[in-house]
Order: C-alpha cells, then sequence, then structure tokens
C-alpha cells in the first residue's frame, strides 16, 4: 500500500486491518524524510529509533489481537518547541540547544502517542516562535513545498513544509498570534488553532503565556479532528487547561455545514488583502452560500493590543537571555524582544483591558451567527528573504505582518479553522471563526467544503518523484 | 565638555534617550549596531499601543488575564 499521500484515517486503517503494517508505514515516512527533507528543511532532528521500535510494538498488539488505536502507526512530527524525550527542546534558537535533553515528552505527544501515533521527529520553527516567516538563522528557513524558494509562513514553518511535502500526514504546532494558520495557508493544509485552554500546554517551550496555543496541521479535515479529539482533556499540568470532558469532533463532520448561520468579516479583514486572498474568500463563501458580512468591532485596535501584550510578554519572558546572550538570538528577533521588554507597563495594563472589551463585543456576535468567515494570510507565500510586501498601498515588513487577521482572532482565544484554496501556482488559506468550545463548527464547514471540492491539500511535485 | 556658546547642537531624539534609560533600567547591554532596529520596533509598538491607548474604557473595566486561586 503506497502511504505517501494517504491521510491519518486511512492509514490507520490499513495497519488496523492487516493491509499495512505500522513498521512499513513508519519506515516509508522515514525514508521519504531522509529524501526531501535536504530540499524542505522541514526536520531539525528524527527519531528512528524510537519511531520504529513503537512501530513494531504496535504491530506486535496487532499481532496478539488486541485493538488498535484510532491513529495506529499514523507517522507525525511536532515543532521543536514540544518536550520530545531524549531531546534538548529548541524551540527554534541557538540558546536552547545548551539546555539538557528533557526526560518525557509534552502532554499532547503521549495523548496522541497513546492513540497510536508514532513520532518521527522535531521541525523546524522561527525562532522562540516570535516570527510568522519560517525563517530561521541557525537551522536555515524551511522551504514551501509548493515552491522551495518561498516561505512556508510560521513561526510552525516545518509543520507546514512537512505536511504539506507528504513527509508526514499530521504535525503539532504552536499559534500565539497565527503561527498555525499562517504556515497552513502558505503551504496549502488545514490547521486547527483550538479555543484557548481547550488542550494543554505543558512541557512545551512558552512564547506568550495568555496568548500561547498549541493544534494540529494536516491534510484532511478528517485527520484535524482525529488528532485534536486525541490530545483532548484536562491536564493538571497546565493550569491554562480547561476543565472540560472531552468533546469528539470527528463523530461530527458529517453534520455538515447544513443549518448553521455564517458570515463574513468585513471592514479590517477586507482591506489589505490580495487578489488571491480575496478569491480564495470568494470561493468558499459562494460554495456556503454566504453573502452576508458582519463587522468584528475595533479589530484594527485588536491587533494592535495583540501586538503590544505579545512583544511585552516575549520580552519579559526572554529579559535573563537578552542580558547575557543577546549575540546569539536572531538579530530580528532580539531587537523585537528588546524593545517589548522596554514597552511602558501602562500600555500593556490598557491593552489587557481592551481585550476584554473586544472579547464581549465579538461574543455578542456569535448570537446571531455561527462561524465567521476570514482571510487566513492577506497573500500567497512571500519570497524567502523577501523583507516588506504591500497591503492596502503601504510598504510594511512581511515578518511582523504575515498574521494581520489572524491576530485580531487568536487574541481572544477563539477556535478556527484555516482551511487551504488549491489556487494556482501558490495555495492560500481561508478562516472559519467559531465561538469559543465551538471547534467541532468550524471543522463541519471545513469537511463540508472539502466533500464539494472547494478546499484540498493539493500535492505538490517535489523533484524527485513521490 | 559643554557645547560652546552661540553653536547650535542637533536634537537628541527623546526615543533615543528613552532606549539608552530603559536598557539601564533593565540592565541590558545593548551593542550600538542593535540600536536602530530596537528604536524602529519600540516606534512601532509604542504607535500601535497609542492605538488602545487613546480607547474610552471605564475605570472599572476588567483586564483579560484573571488569576483564579
Amino acid at each position: 500500500m503506497d502511504t505517501s499521500w494517504a491521510h491519518a484515517s486511512e492509514i490507520a486503517a490499513a495497519v488496523s486491518d492487516g493491509r499495512t503494517s505500522a513498521t512499513a508505514v513508519v519506515g516509508g515516512a522515514l525514508a521519504r524524510i531522509a529524501k526531501h527533507d535536504r530540499a524542505l528543511n522541514a526536520f531539525t532532528a528524527v527519531t528512528e529509533e524510537r519511531a520504529l521500535a513503537k512501530a513494531a510494538a504496535i504491530d506486535a498488539e496487532r499481532a496478539r489481537g488486541r485493538r488498535l488505536g484510532v491513529l495506529a502507526g499514523v507517522p507525525f512530527a511536532v515543532k521543536n518547541l514540544f518536550d520530545v524525550a531524549g531531546l534538548p527542546t529548541l524551540a527554534g534558537s541557538k540558546i536552547n540547544r545548551d539546555r539538557a535533553p528533557v526526560a518525557r515528552d509534552a502532554t499532547v505527544i503521549a495523548r496522541l502517542e497513546a492513540h497510536g501515533a508514532v513520532l518521527v521527529g522535531a521541525l523546524n520553527m522561527g525562532e522562540y516562535a516570535y516570527d510568522f516567516t519560517g525563517e530561521n538563522v541557525h537551522d536555515g528557513a524551511s522551504r514551501n513545498p509548493h515552491d522551495v524558494s518561498r516561505m512556508t509562513g510560521g513561526s510552525s514553518g516545518g509543520s507546514g513544509g512537512a505536511v504539506a511535502g507528504g513527509l508526514v500526514p499530521i504535525a503539532l504546532g504552536s499559534d500565539t498570534n497565527g503561527s498555525i494558520r499562517v504556515p497552513a495557508s502558505l503551504c496549502g493544509i488545514f490547521g486547527l488553532k483550538p479555543t484557548y485552554g481547550r488542550l494543554s500546554r505543558a512541557h512545551t517551550f512558552p512564547f506568550v503565556a495568555s496568548l500561547d496555543h498549541v493544534g494540529p496541521l494536516a491534510r484532511s479535515t478528517r485527520d484535524l479532528a482525529l488528532a485534536y479529539d486525541a490530545m483532548q482533556g484536562h491536564d493538571d499540568d497546565d493550569p491554562v487547561c480547561a476543565q472540560r470532558p472531552v468533546e469528539a469532533a470527528a463523530p461530527l463532520l458529517a453534520r455538515g455545514s447544513e443549518g448553521l448561520r455564517i458570515a463574513i468579516a468585513g471592514g479590517y479583514f477586507r482591506a489589505g488583502a490580495s487578489a488571491q486572498a480575496q478569491t480564495a474568500l470568494a470561493r468558499v463563501a459562494a460554495a456556503l452560500g454566504v453573502t452576508n458580512e458582519i463587522e468584528l468591532p475595533e479589530a484594527k485596535r485588536a491587533r494592535a493590543a495583540a501586538y503590544v501584550i505579545t512583544a511585552s510578554e516575549g520580552g519579559a519572558l526572554h529579559l535573563g537571555r537578552l542580558r547575557t546572550r543577546g549575540r546569539d538570538f536572531d538579530p530580528a528577533v532580539r531587537d523585537r524582544l528588546i524593545a517589548g521588554a522596554m514597552i511602558p507597563a501602562a500600555h500593556v495594563a490598557k491593552a489587557q483591558k481592551f481585550r476584554r472589551w473586544y472579547r464581549e463585543q465579538v461574543l455578542a456576535l456569535f448570537g446571531h451567527v455561527d462561524a465567521v468567515l476570514a482571510p487566513a494570510t492577506p497573500c500567497t507565500a512571500p519570497a524567502i528573504g523577501q523583507r516588506t510586501f504591500v497591503l492596502d498601498g503601504v510598504e510594511l515588513p512581511v515578518r511582523a505582518n504575515l498574521g494581520i487577521y489572524t491576530q485580531p482572532i487568536s487574541f481572544i482565544g477563539l477556535p478556527v479553522v484555516a482551511v487551504p484554496v488549491p489556487l494556482q501556482p501558490l495555495p492560500i488559506g481561508v478562516q472559519i471563526i467559531a465561538a469559543p468550545w465551538c471547534e467541532d463548527v468550524a471543522l463541519r464547514i471545513a469537511h463540508a467544503l472539502e466533500q464539494a471540492g472547494i478546499v484540498a491539500a493539493a500535492r505538490p511535485s517535489l523533484e524527485g518523484g513521490k | 565638555m559643554f557645547p560652546k556658546r552661540g553653536r547650535k547642537t542637533a536634537k537628541r531624539d527623546p526615543l533615543d534617550s528613552f532606549v539608552d534609560a530603559a536598557a539601564h533600567a533593565l540592565d541590558l547591554k545593548i551593542e550600538p549596531t542593535w540600536k536602530g532596529a530596537i528604536k524602529t520596533n519600540l516606534e512601532v509598538t509604542l504607535a500601535l499601543a497609542a492605538l488602545c491607548a487613546d480607547f474610552p474604557l471605564p475605570d472599572d473595566a476588567e483586564p483579560a488575564p484573571v488569576f483564579s486561586a
């Protein structure tokens, strides 16, 4: 069985009924990584020995007649800010290479493996997650499988490249201001940023505690839902992780978008969008029969407040390292963090007050709609090394502005599925935004669009074939 | 050394002084080549902060992060 572009759900079914083995699937993933990662630069570590041992254990379970998990034999990889037993947790930095290897995995890795998934490695990312480009001065830029001269988007750049390039069907990323949704958009895959507090962040390297989320990237909505469901549940090790039961989304996908009230985000989310971003949004809206627009009030201020809180909390987190090891940072990250540490506290306090106000206004909108559509990125993947782009007639830095449409959403912790519209020559994503704790709504809409053929992860033609 | 009386001196941007003072207060050693980018980033962030600072909110507006004991 060729599993090189198979969905996780197909792999798990094939392993469970014996059409293939976990060892064969994982061996295939390791071979693809060996063949293509030189071009994609998605991986910073490959955990081959561990992966093959885990795969053999799954095959042995099956041989004993045991029922396998819903992710049996599915290879996955994680942004290198997740703790992986036996590796130092790099978080994209040079400085963290001096840390000792950690003794245990992040909670969400353990939960995926408990359902049969097999970790095959750690992935490239923007330094300390303060990045929307996927570039990294220490490890090199992660490269977009649809055009390796272009950005993956970040900061979960390796996660986007590994999934879009067919190296693994599922990867984990983190999203503080858009770091799952931006690479999902630029690489043309699906990404889920759950509600703030839904998934445990325990044993991951933080960035902005009050904004950090973790979530999956995949090539289908079913795979997103399976991974998301497997990772749900309270975790005492993350004080922010909600005391909620598992609310499985995968069984609800087939309900589709019937009866759901959906609107397009207007105003701020229209300004600056490229022709490609507008085309993608229009296709999704037309397929859903959505014509009405709503305004998320003060979204521009929301983005500004998220920017201020991010800079300040990020600067505070790294202050000690900035004092002693300033030269070891990526200069583009260091200078933003230092500036962030200098922001007067009065501005941060006001931004947090504004955050509460904005949350109340946006939650009120969900009394009238179940989901909101918005672009995921203002444009398709910029060239690696490109420093600026023009949005709405204004030249702006790429690094800080690829997330202009994602920041006002994660700012108040709303769940979002980024869906890929396979435009030529490059894909671009659309955000499906739902009310808190309603990930299933966003996933159902994404699944309906996928079933209708409007959104899909297009297979890139990597040099050297599959 | 003080400037000679009558000679005009270039006026220093207050933000340069702020960066120096903040670095001192935070015990951060900033290399001269870093300063331009730090100042630029600070300018951008302060401009965005001003957008929020201008927004009228009541005194009793609660900030977003809540600590639960």
